[in-house]
């Protein structure tokens, strides 16, 4: 058993920060979700505010360092042109790819949705910390600025969970070895 | 006496927030379709070359994102909007801006030049 220094950057990237994205967003969601003030009292929306916070401000943290690791670390070596007259592809996942016709579409569609989709997970994740810190407990009594940053967290989740899913069927086909 | 209307915080800086957002990932939806349809655009974005244009087009969108945020938040920050109409405006264009990252949806934009 052995993990290459590639694929323990794909770990990190992928599968570290991937859980701990999941973690943060289910976290913010109840926490926004609960944040109501028929539901609280003045203490309780003070706590469940500081929590709030703490979950979307890790989600924002965690969406950045997913995007820069995959975009500057884990992508280059994806996309690596091999040498003149190699043949053997395994170590160029984006070559390996379109040599193979069944597997092309994991690059043209898969990669190519991926690589931009996730970019705008950290900018709608740290647009919702912000207005969160912003508002704080204020947040109870404003339900359409509420609910507007519910729809915000929900969009950030399913643009990280699209290059999630990709990211792990693309590595499946061709991994980064 | 102080009423709740008072003492509630503006919605300016929410709006203003939530509209560089959207305004961001449209700008981004115009990236992809300009560095991956025009070459001398895609070559433009390419500020580092392991990444390729991603590299450009992304930082463009952050750019454009900060800088829309800093305007709208000076012009809104110590007021009230009509925050329903922005935030279903910024909603559509952050929707607009994910739906222009499906490759076919930017391809049939490509090839309309």
């Amino acid at each position: 058993m052995e993990v290459t220094f590639r694929e323990s950057w794909g770990i990190i990237h992928g599968m570290v920060f991937g859980a701990l994205f999941l973690l943060s967003f289910s976290g913010g969601l109840l926490a926004l979700y609960g944040l109501r003030p028929d539901w609280m009292t003045t203490r309780g929306l003070g706590e469940a505010a500081t929590k709030l916070k703490v979950w979307v401000w890790s989600m924002a943290i965690i969406a950045w360092g997913t995007v820069l690791t995959g975009t500057y670390i884990v992508y280059p070596w994806y996309r690596a042109k091999p040498p003149e007259g190699t043949t053997n592809l395994a170590a160029y996942p984006r070559s390996f790819l379109l040599a193979n016709p069944g597997a092309a579409g994991w690059h043209s569609f898969g990669m190519e949705w991926k690589e931009h989709i996730a970019w705008l997970a950290p900018v709608a994740a740290t647009i919702v910390a912000y207005v969160v810190s912003k508002y704080g407990t204020e947040l109870a009594e404003q339900p359409q600025i509420r609910k507007a940053i519910t729809w915000f967290l929900v969009i950030t989740f399913v643009t990280a969970a699209v290059a999630g899913l990709l990211g792990a069927l693309i590595t499946k086909a061709a991994p980064v070895l | 006496m102080a009423t709740n209307q008072d003492t509630k915080m503006k919605n300016g800086p929410a709006a203003a927030a939530l509209l560089a957002g959207g305004i961001g990932a449209l700008a981004y939806g115009i990236f992809i379709i300009l560095s991956e349809g025009v070459e001398s655009i895609g070559h433009a974005l390419n500020w580092y070359n392991p990444s390729g244009n991603l590299s450009g087009k992304s930082t463009m969108m952050v750019i454009v994102w900060l800088a829309s945020w800093a305007f709208l938040n000076n012009k809104w920050k110590d007021t009230d909007v009509d925050f329903e109409k922005i935030a279903t405006i910024a909603l559509s264009l952050l929707v607009i801006g994910v739906l222009l990252t499906v490759p076919p949806v930017f391809d049939f934009f490509i090839n309309l030049f």
